[in-house]
């Protein structure tokens, strides 16, 4: 076997765990979406077009509350922002890689697959260019079309779940399911609960805009504090 | 909700092209030159910054009770990034928290 269909194959292995949490996550999608108003082709094709769950998740949530379409997109990428910080640092790995294989893999970059192939480069440091592809789509292999799949049978299955389960606060569970392994540090602490504080205060402004302006000091909070701890430190 | 189909296609594929363009920023067109070290240490914080606050007004004033404040929300809330933190397991949580709402729901209905 060649070394690039072993790491390929690896990729596919270890991404084994990840698919207990993408294929209810994804069904969740489908249902939320379905929910807020989306036609079934409309839910699968956000999640063929973005792939990113958080975002999606926030997109229709927003769309629920019918703010508009400018407002809806930039608080999606707000949340995809922290992808900029996976590209920069999965990118000096990539050297020697051709250009249309560098756009896929921009797509199927994700929370997990930057985590996994991340890991697999430090680790493994002479890996050649053809094999670090490889084990990145491997990493995706399963889980893309199961993050499709997933999303288009909670979207068709959508109505036939009773309304008495609540359901109104998945959405807000799998997001604080997200945030609180990321509370790593005090400076993550400080920005969640900046965040948290300011969005809350400002919820009197129109079209969601006390969030953003909620999410932009929050992230300079995280900043300072960073900055005051290594200093600190230092 | 009252988006047409227009503005809904809108939202997706303006998120489509926006995420794409953030994951190929440095992948594809910036290459691998380092990003400044405070733009670094500013996006380290984007998605503690923008999720909480998303969540924050969801779970205080929760759609399903009118807007008012409601305790079997308020603990599964709590008891969801309680498990988070503590365990840093996206699924217990996911499922710690499920289990409260429900568990709560019961009890208050009973």
């Amino acid at each position: 076997m060649t070394t690039t269909k072993r790491a390929f194959l690896q990729g596919i292995r270890d991404s084994l765990p990840f698919i207990v949490v993408v294929a209810p996550f994804a069904m969740l999608f489908g249902v939320v979406a379905t929910e807020a108003g989306l036609s079934p082709l409309q839910t699968f094709g956000f999640s063929v077009a973005v792939i990113a769950g958080a975002a999606q998740f926030a997109a229709v949530q927003l769309m629920a509350d019918n703010a508009p379409v400018l407002i809806i997109v930039a608080t999606a990428l707000a949340v995809n922002l922290r992808m900029a910080m996976y590209s920069a640092s999965i990118a000096p790995y990539l050297r020697g890689v051709p250009f249309w294989q560098r756009a896929f893999m921009s797509y199927m970059l994700v929370d997990q697959s930057y985590a996994q192939g991340l890991l697999k480069y430090e680790t493994e440091p002479d890996l050649t260019p053809s094999a670090r592809v490889a084990y990145f789509f491997g990493t995706m292999m399963l889980n893309m079309p199961l993050w499709y799949g997933g999303t288009l049978v909670g979207a068709l299955l959508g109505n036939r779940i009773p309304q008495d389960y609540a359901l109104d606060f998945a959405v807000p569970i799998t997001f604080l399911a997200l945030v609180g392994p990321m509370l790593k540090t005090a400076a993550h602490v400080a920005a969640a609960f900046t965040s948290v504080l300011l969005t809350l205060v400002l919820a009197f402004l129109p079209y969601n805009l006390g969030l953003m302006v909620a999410a932009l000091v929050a992230m300079m909070v995280g900043a300072q504090v960073e900055l005051m701890v290594e200093r600190r430190r230092a | 909700m009252s988006m047409s189909d227009v503005q809904i296609w809108t939202v997706i594929v303006l998120v489509a092209i926006g995420t794409f363009l953030i994951r190929f920023s440095f992948i594809g067109l910036i290459g691998d030159r380092d990003l400044p070290p405070w733009v670094l240490r500013h996006l380290r914080y984007t998605p503690v910054a923008v999720l909480p606050g998303l969540v924050a007004p969801l779970v205080l004033w929760p759609e399903a009770t009118g807007g008012n404040p409601d305790l079997p929300r308020l603990m599964a809330a709590a008891v969801t990034v309680l498990l988070g933190v503590m365990f840093k397991n996206l699924l217990l949580a996911i499922f710690g928290g499920g289990a409260t709402l429900f568990v709560m729901l019961q009890v208050m209905a009973g």
